[in-house]
Parts: structure tokens; C-alpha cells; sequence
């Protein structure tokens, strides 16, 4: 498959998954319902003399976008499954890397549009002051995203073959959240707090390497998924 | 005869353990800081060691099983991955049965410890996917991929986790640099890790040989001849 025909594939996938999603819109709706249920609880779930509205905020952020992201990475190959669906993908001259990579195109455009529009009912709600900083901290969700939508697809796309592929997934992928959410909770306490990026960098490092690693991984390993 | 050798192995492995115990408590100096309770080190260290030996095989199995598909490497990395999670569990229990009087706490956010837990669970969640998978050819297939995985997470989290602690120092209960060894608790120890490394040994080569036997029961089936 030349390069052109690869990137068309690619589109056409994440293309129809997101048509698809934009008919609907069932899945985008409960994840920003649920993003916002989160925000919410976990912002009581503390005691408010002890714990300041600025310590609780990173880790109610990314607790919140791991949670809903991972109610729609199922969503992906859920819809494959019904009428075996994914046997017709498989059927078109699409590699398994393209479609790889049109999962993960339409997992990220579904996980970057939550996440944008739970943004600001986070601002909102936490009182943070990030204006300033704002640019800094959509590239660490951008990297963070990047990274758990990869591991995400590929185990979304094994998960769907078991039964109870909704509690499989979080029980397979949460030890993969675990370095980039505690690396992104790290960084967006440093931005929020309005440190010096020299302060926390190695943490910064440490998410984009993550990505790079386990992107490359998920891409090499989808190829032994699909097969049949 | 997979089956004979290892039952034979493990049987020794148990009995040489129980000797360890009895140099352990009987021939062993009690530790002047810890006390008795440093004994429990010469089961734990070791278990901890054939758990994370054990996962190791399993990672670089699956490994090899994407590259080579012998369906007998998937079945040793599944039997590893099986003991692992058996020898972690005991790893898991008797650290906080030493914690407890030692650091005076049950449980304590160290590097080691952490990342071992993730370790566990990231096994426990291989042992999980295996079991919802029926066919056996996905099965090995879907499970070497998540092996592979979990053998390239494990520095992510040990970074992580280590990361996490000098960032943030633990203030009381951090774990004191252990003084070196006193030359028989060092034997003591050393024994007790090869008695552990025989002791996976032979419940690999058992649970292997179970596996087998369950391979051919299914094809049975499959085939209708039950």
C-alpha cells in the first residue's frame, strides 16, 4: 500500500467511526455527563479545610479524563462487533497499521473533544488560574492523551473478543495509566501552581517518552490482534 | 514425565525449605535492630525474587511467541505467569507481617513496593484476559501481546514510582538502608533464594505439564471425542 493510499484508508476508518459516533452522539454525550458527574464528586469528596480547591485540581483532572476516555475507547471496536462488522474492515485492502491508526485517529479526535469541553467546566468549577499557562497544559494533555489512547486501542481491540469487555478494560489498561497520569498530575500541579517548567521537566520527558515508546509498541503489536 | 520431574524437584525444593527454616530460626543470629521478625526476610526476599524471575520468563516468552508461534512457549509463559502471581502473593503477605513491627506500619508508598504491586496486578490482569479467552490460538496470541507489554511498562512504573518518592520524601517510615549482611544470615538468605529458584522450577514444570494435559482434553472436545 503506497503512503497515499495508507492515509486515505486511515481517514476513510476514523471517518465512518466518527460519523457514525456524530449520528448517534450517545457515547460523546454520557462521557461529557460523566467527565462533569466526576468533577463534581470528587470535588466534595474531601474535606475543604484540609485539602485546598488547587491541590485536589490535577488529580481530579486526570482522573476525570482517564475515566471518560476509557468509556470511549470500548466504543471503537464495540461497534465493529456488532454484525461482525470488523470482518468487513479486515475484508478492504486497508493494512492492519491503518487501521490501527484510523482507530486511534477517531479514539483521539472522541477523547479530545471530551476533554475540551470538560476543560472549562473544570476551570470553572476548581476556580484554577490558567489562562496564562493554558498552551503548556494542552500539550501536556495532548501527550498524555497521545499515550493512553494508543495502549487504549490496542487493548480495546482485544478486550472486545472476552466477554465483560467494559470491566476487562480498566483492569488490563490501569497499570498502563498509571506512568502517564501520575507524570501529566505532576506537571499540570507544576503549571497550576505556576512553577518554573525547569522544576518538573524530567517529568515532561518522562510522558513524551512514554508515548513515543508504547505508540510504537501498540502500532507493531495491533498486527498479531487482527489476524485471524 | 514433565509431570514426575517436577513433582520430584518441587518435593525436594519443599523439604530443602523447611531446612532453610531450621537454620533460620535455630543456626541464624537474631538481627540486633529488627529482632525476630527479620526472620520472615529469608521467605519473603527470596519469593519475591522466583515471583519477579517468574514474570520475567513470562515477558520474554511472549516475546517469543510473536516472533517463533510455538504454542508450547505459551504455554511455560502462562504456567510462569501462574507461579509468579503464586509466589507474589506470598511476597505480598509477608512483607507487611515484617512491616508491621519493623517500620511500624502495615503498608508503606516505597519504590519497591509499589512497583511491585503494580507488577502483581499487571498479572493477575494477564491471568484475567486468559481466562475470558476460549479459543486457544486468540488466547495465545492476545496474551503474549499483553506479556510483551507488561515487560515494557515495568521500567515506566519503577521510574515513576522512584520519581514520585524523591519528589516528594516520605517523612518518618522511610525503609533504612539495610547494613550489610553478617556472613550467616548471608548463607541463610542465599540458600533460602536457591531453594526459591528450585521451588519455581518445580511448580513450572507441573503446572506445564497440566496444561498440556488440558490442551489435549480441549482439542478432545473440540474434535468430539470426550
Amino acid at each position: 500500500m503506497s503512503s497515499a493510499a495508507t492515509l486515505q484508508a486511515i481517514i476513510a476508518i476514523a471517518g465512518k467511526d466518527l460519523l457514525v459516533e456524530r449520528r448517534t452522539k450517545t457515547a460523546f454525550l454520557s462521557s461529557i455527563v460523566f467527565a462533569i458527574l466526576v468533577l463534581t464528586i470528587l470535588y466534595f469528596a474531601r474535606d475543604k479545610t484540609a485539602v485546598g480547591d488547587l491541590d485536589l485540581a490535577p488529580g481530579a483532572l486526570w482522573v476525570t479524563f482517564t475515566f471518560a476516555g476509557m468509556l470511549g475507547l470500548n466504543r471503537a471496536f464495540v461497534l465493529e462487533r456488532e454484525n461482525r462488522a470488523m470482518d468487513g474492515v479486515r475484508l478492504t485492502p486497508a493494512t492492519p497499521t491503518a487501521i490501527f491508526l484510523g482507530k486511534v485517529v477517531g479514539n483521539l479526535v472522541f477523547v479530545g473533544t471530551v476533554e475540551l469541553v470538560s476543560l472549562p467546566v473544570f476551570i470553572l468549577f476548581y476556580d484554577v488560574p490558567i489562562w496564562r499557562e493554558l498552551p503548556l497544559l494542552m500539550l501536556v494533555i495532548a501527550l498524555a492523551t497521545a499515550g493512553f489512547v494508543s495502549v487504549g486501542t490496542l487493548f480495546a481491540a482485544m478486550v472486545v473478543r472476552t466477554r465483560f469487555s467494559e470491566v476487562m478494560l480498566p483492569v488490563l489498561m490501569l497499570p498502563f495509566l498509571f506512568p502517564p497520569v501520575v507524570a501529566a498530575v505532576q506537571l499540570t500541579r507544576g503549571i497550576l501552581a505556576l512553577r518554573p517548567l525547569s522544576e518538573y521537566s524530567g517529568w515532561l520527558s518522562l510522558l513524551a517518552g512514554f508515548v513515543i515508546i508504547f505508540f510504537t509498541f501498540s502500532l507493531f503489536l495491533f498486527e498479531a490482534i487482527l489476524e485471524e | 514425565m514433565t509431570a514426575r520431574v517436577g513433582g520430584v524437584i518441587t518435593s525436594v525444593a519443599l523439604v530443602a525449605f523447611a531446612g532453610i527454616y531450621v537454620r533460620a530460626l535455630m543456626f541464624t543470629p537474631i538481627e540486633r535492630f529488627q529482632g525476630p521478625a527479620q526472620k520472615i526476610f529469608y521467605v519473603h526476599a527470596p519469593m519475591a525474587w522466583a515471583a519477579l524471575l517468574a514474570f520475567a520468563v513470562t515477558g520474554i516468552l511472549s516475546l517469543l511467541y510473536l516472533i517463533m508461534r510455538d504454542r508450547k512457549l505459551d504455554t511455560i509463559a502462562a504456567a510462569s505467569a501462574e507461579v509468579g502471581v503464586a509466589f507474589a502473593v506470598v511476597m505480598l503477605t509477608t512483607g507487611p507481617l515484617w512491616g508491621k513491627p519493623v517500620w511500624g506500619t502495615w503498608w508503606s508508598w516505597d519504590a519497591r513496593l509499589t512497583s511491585t504491586l503494580f507488577i502483581f496486578l499487571l498479572f493477575v490482569g494477564y491471568q484475567v484476559l486468559r481466562g475470558a479467552l476460549h479459543d486457544p490460538e486468540i488466547r495465545a496470541r492476545f496474551a503474549a501481546v499483553m506479556g510483551v507489554m507488561a515487560l515494557v511498562l515495568v521500567p515506566f512504573i519503577h521510574v515513576t514510582v522512584y520519581w514520585f518518592r524523591t519528589l516528594h520524601p516520605e517523612p518518618v517510615l522511610m525503609k533504612p538502608e539495610r547494613p550489610s549482611l553478617p556472613g550467616v544470615m548471608l548463607v541463610t538468605l542465599l540458600s533460602s533464594v536457591a531453594v526459591c529458584t528450585l521451588l519455581y522450577v518445580g511448580f513450572l514444570l507441573m503446572r506445564y505439564s497440566l496444561a498440556v494435559l488440558r490442551d489435549i482434553r480441549e482439542e478432545e472436545i473440540v474434535d468430539g471425542v470426550s
